[in-house]
């Protein structure tokens, strides 16, 4: 393809590091809510490499309905950081256009519901774009989208679209849980060659920690234990991690210890991690918002008994929603895996003959 | 004088009468707003690439029905509009074509070997197009116009003067994507121009079934663009038109919609069969408008058409078609284990795995 900048070469997992704009002062590590570290992602990423864009709707002027996108066309310019028409499919489509001429575009799609009229670009093309042309085109697109559930929103803003994107080769797809990851995911995802779906937990925008902006975390494809038990592993990501992790204080009253993983990256998978915990626990909880029919879980389940299926204490169960539409704001609590549903699993596990 | 849109400076009114310079009896027509007189060697250079396309598309045919390629979709009368829209372009222009472009690929110098690797069914989208500034085919349809209107916000952003075309059909003008397509191109000023090559049918669909408006072109005036209608198979027309869009859109006036009124002389594809939907008093009617006849006794006209000229473009024809026979008969099938290598540039742990259960499971077989 003509190149009319020069990319250094980059990719998700074995890139150099991507780069820290705060390289030459002191080490610190604000503390930021998840959106504001999301905000504070794609503000180094502009400034690092000037082929990134970043447009949707309402993100430019408004700042973004979560403002995540907040004050990026002030210090960027129109030119970098722009409103576009109504038009998700539109969205998509231009990112490809631009990624053919070397630009790197991070477009938003404003809630998870919304990106079925994107569906088309995103699969036929986007997904597909690098194979169509036998690799000689990059499609290095991050499509960020505000996801899932729990914020009482109205219909068509609490979707779990990720079963979707993994059904797609030719995608990656994230999804952080931390403020940190949130910042350090979406860094990687932005210098992947390939495109990246980054689903971003909307529950979770207000959730602060310390996030170092200099300290790369885990790369993309890579899963992280974010507690460490032995009797049942808990298999999960994005918004329902701290679901889980508040489970597992629960169940040490029950005198179970649980193992909570957080994906982190559902493709690439980080299977081996996930192996590691369940031999060693020979239990497994899946756990994901969306509906339990081939949702992620499915997978997840298929896979530890094809290959575990001697280090099983018990069958692999799923604590997800169900296979319904999403609910009314007034029953979401009621839909939603919670707590309960995941200990009702763990019960299960470990009650098993 | 037609009403102007306010916002966009650009006229409210289509012509109904297509842009024609070259009458279908060959003869020069009295349209005086664009030029005919091409430099010779521009207008045999013209007349080499619609009968090679022709040669081109025929034995694209014969190898399909020869159960060569799994299946061909042919541009054959087409050939001016082809031709005639990417001929004014530089070749650093951005194509974003369909899929029946066989012209326009030939002009940016895409081998047979390259265009015939998808229909034989060894790879999708065509081998190497994006080296000739040329996206991969699209089959689905109109979804490509949103590519052409991104590399044209991209090449605004890079400061070039290049510009970008999308070939459509009429029916990819009823998709929801060549919608947003012309509605972006037009708010963002998109350097870009959509040609759509109306040949009447989308498969058994005629176009008086695709849309209830005037004509495709005047769909250009809700979108605050210029509208044009041209004669397809009017290889200077097209040409003409083409580089007057081209032209505004370079100099920041944005996008336009030029109609190219044409005839699909064959079948959609080598897998369909027209006589069940069209009459052939329709299809002799447009045989009767052949843009090469027609072309061709403009030339012998204008003193250009020589007896040399068809033997050089005879002995190109050939060239080509030997070339794209020695491509595709017989012609190795790609390595499988690439089907798993190009998914990613970086490939997934999964897909290595998948990749080494395939090769086992042959090297079994073997």
């Amino acid at each position: 393809m003509t190149q009319i900048i020069e990319r250094p070469a980059m990719n998700g997992d074995d890139a150099p590091e991507p780069q820290s704009p705060l390289l030459t002062v002191p080490r610190m590590a604000p503390t930021l809510t998840m959106a504001q570290a999301i905000n504070r992602a794609l503000h180094d990423a502009m400034a690092a490499d000037e082929r990134v864009l970043v447009f949707g709707e309402d993100v430019a002027k408004l700042g973004g309905v979560f403002r995540v996108t907040e004050g990026l066309a002030e210090t960027f310019g129109e030119q970098r950081c722009f409103d576009t028409p109504l038009a998700e499919s539109a969205i998509v489509g231009i990112a490809i256009g631009m990624a053919i001429r070397g630009f790197v575009p991070v477009p938003e799609i404003q809630f998870d519901g919304f990106a079925a009229p994107a569906f088309d670009q995103i699969v036929s093309h986007l997904a597909k774009y690098r194979m169509r042309t036998r690799g000689d085109v990059d499609m290095p697109v991050t499509i960020r989208i505000p996801s899932f559930g729990g914020i009482g929103a109205v219909e068509h803003h609490s979707e779990s679209t990720e079963s979707y994107w993994l059904h797609t080769a030719g995608l990656k797809v994230v999804v952080p849980s931390t403020p940190s990851d949130a910042y350090w995911l979406l860094r990687r995802a932005i210098v992947s060659r390939d495109p990246v779906v980054y689903l971003e937990p909307k529950r979770r925008y207000w959730a602060r920690e310390a996030v170092d902006t200099n300290a790369p975390g885990l790369p993309i494809g890579r899963a992280a234990v974010r507690r460490i038990g032995t009797d049942v592993t808990v298999v999960t990501y994005g918004s329902l991690v701290a679901t889980a992790l508040s489970a597992a204080e629960l169940a040490e009253q029950h005198g179970w210890s649980l193992e909570v993983i957080d994906l982190r990256s559902l493709n690439p998978l980080d299977f081996d991690t996930v192996a590691e915990s369940v031999r060693k626990t020979g239990r497994a909880v899946v756990m994901h918002e969306g509906p339990r029919t081939l949702g992620f879980g499915a997978e997840l389940a298929a896979r530890i008994q094809e290959e575990l299926f001697y280090d099983l204490e018990a069958p692999v169960l799923r604590a997800t929603g169900f296979d319904t539409p999403y609910p009314p704001a007034r029953l979401e609590k009621l839909w939603l895996p919670g707590p309960d549903r995941l200990l009702d699993c763990v019960q299960r596990a470990m009650e098993q003959p | 004088m037609a009403e102007v849109s306010a916002a966009t400076d650009v006229p409210l009114a289509v012509e109904m009468e297509p842009v024609q310079l070259v009458a279908p009896d060959g003869a020069a027509t009295s349209e005086d707003r664009y030029t005919r007189d091409l430099p010779p060697e521009t207008l045999s250079w013209l007349y080499e690439l619609m009968v090679v396309t022709r040669d081109l598309d025929g034995e694209f045919t014969n190898l399909q029905r020869q159960g060569e390629l799994a299946l061909f979709a042919s541009c054959r009368g087409q050939e001016a509009a082809q031709v005639g829209a990417t001929a004014s372009l530089r070749k650093s222009d951005w194509l974003f074509p369909q899929y029946r472009e066989i012209g326009a690929f030939l002009l940016r110098g895409i081998t047979p070997a390259q265009m015939g690797a998808v229909w034989r069914g060894k790879w999708h989208g065509g081998l190497g197009f994006t080296e000739r500034c040329c996206a991969p085919i699209s089959i689905q349809i109109g979804t490509h116009g949103l590519h052409a209107v991104g590399a044209a916000m991209g090449a605004q952003r890079l400061g070039e003067d290049s510009v970008t075309l999308a070939f459509l059909g009429d029916g990819a003008t009823s998709e929801g994507d060549a919608h947003e397509a012309l509605n972006f191109a037009s708010v963002f000023k998109a350097p870009c121009v959509f040609f759509v090559q109306n040949n009447q049918w989308a498969i058994s669909t005629p176009v008086s079934h695709q849309m209830a408006a005037p004509s495709i072109a005047h769909r250009a005036i809700g979108y605050g663009m210029p509208g044009i209608r041209v004669d397809g198979n009017d290889v200077l027309a097209c040409r003409a038109v083409t580089a007057e869009a081209a032209k505004r859109a370079r100099e920041g006036g944005g996008p336009t919609l030029i109609e190219a009124i044409t005839y699909r002389m064959g079948p959609h594809t080598t897998s369909d069969d027209p006589t069940r939907y069209r009459p052939q008093e329709e299809v002799d009617h447009w045989l009767a408008r052949d843009p090469i006849a027609r072309y061709r006794t403009y030339l012998q006209s204008v003193g250009v058409w020589t007896e040399r000229l068809e033997e050089r473009v005879a002995a190109k024809s050939m060239r080509l078609r030997t070339e794209l026979r020695e491509s595709v008969v017989g012609s190795d099938d790609f390595d499988v284990a690439e089907m798993f290598d190009a998914v990613y540039h970086d490939i997934t742990p999964e897909l290595v795995r998948q990749r080494e259960e395939l090769l086992a499971e042959l090297a079994k077989e073997a």
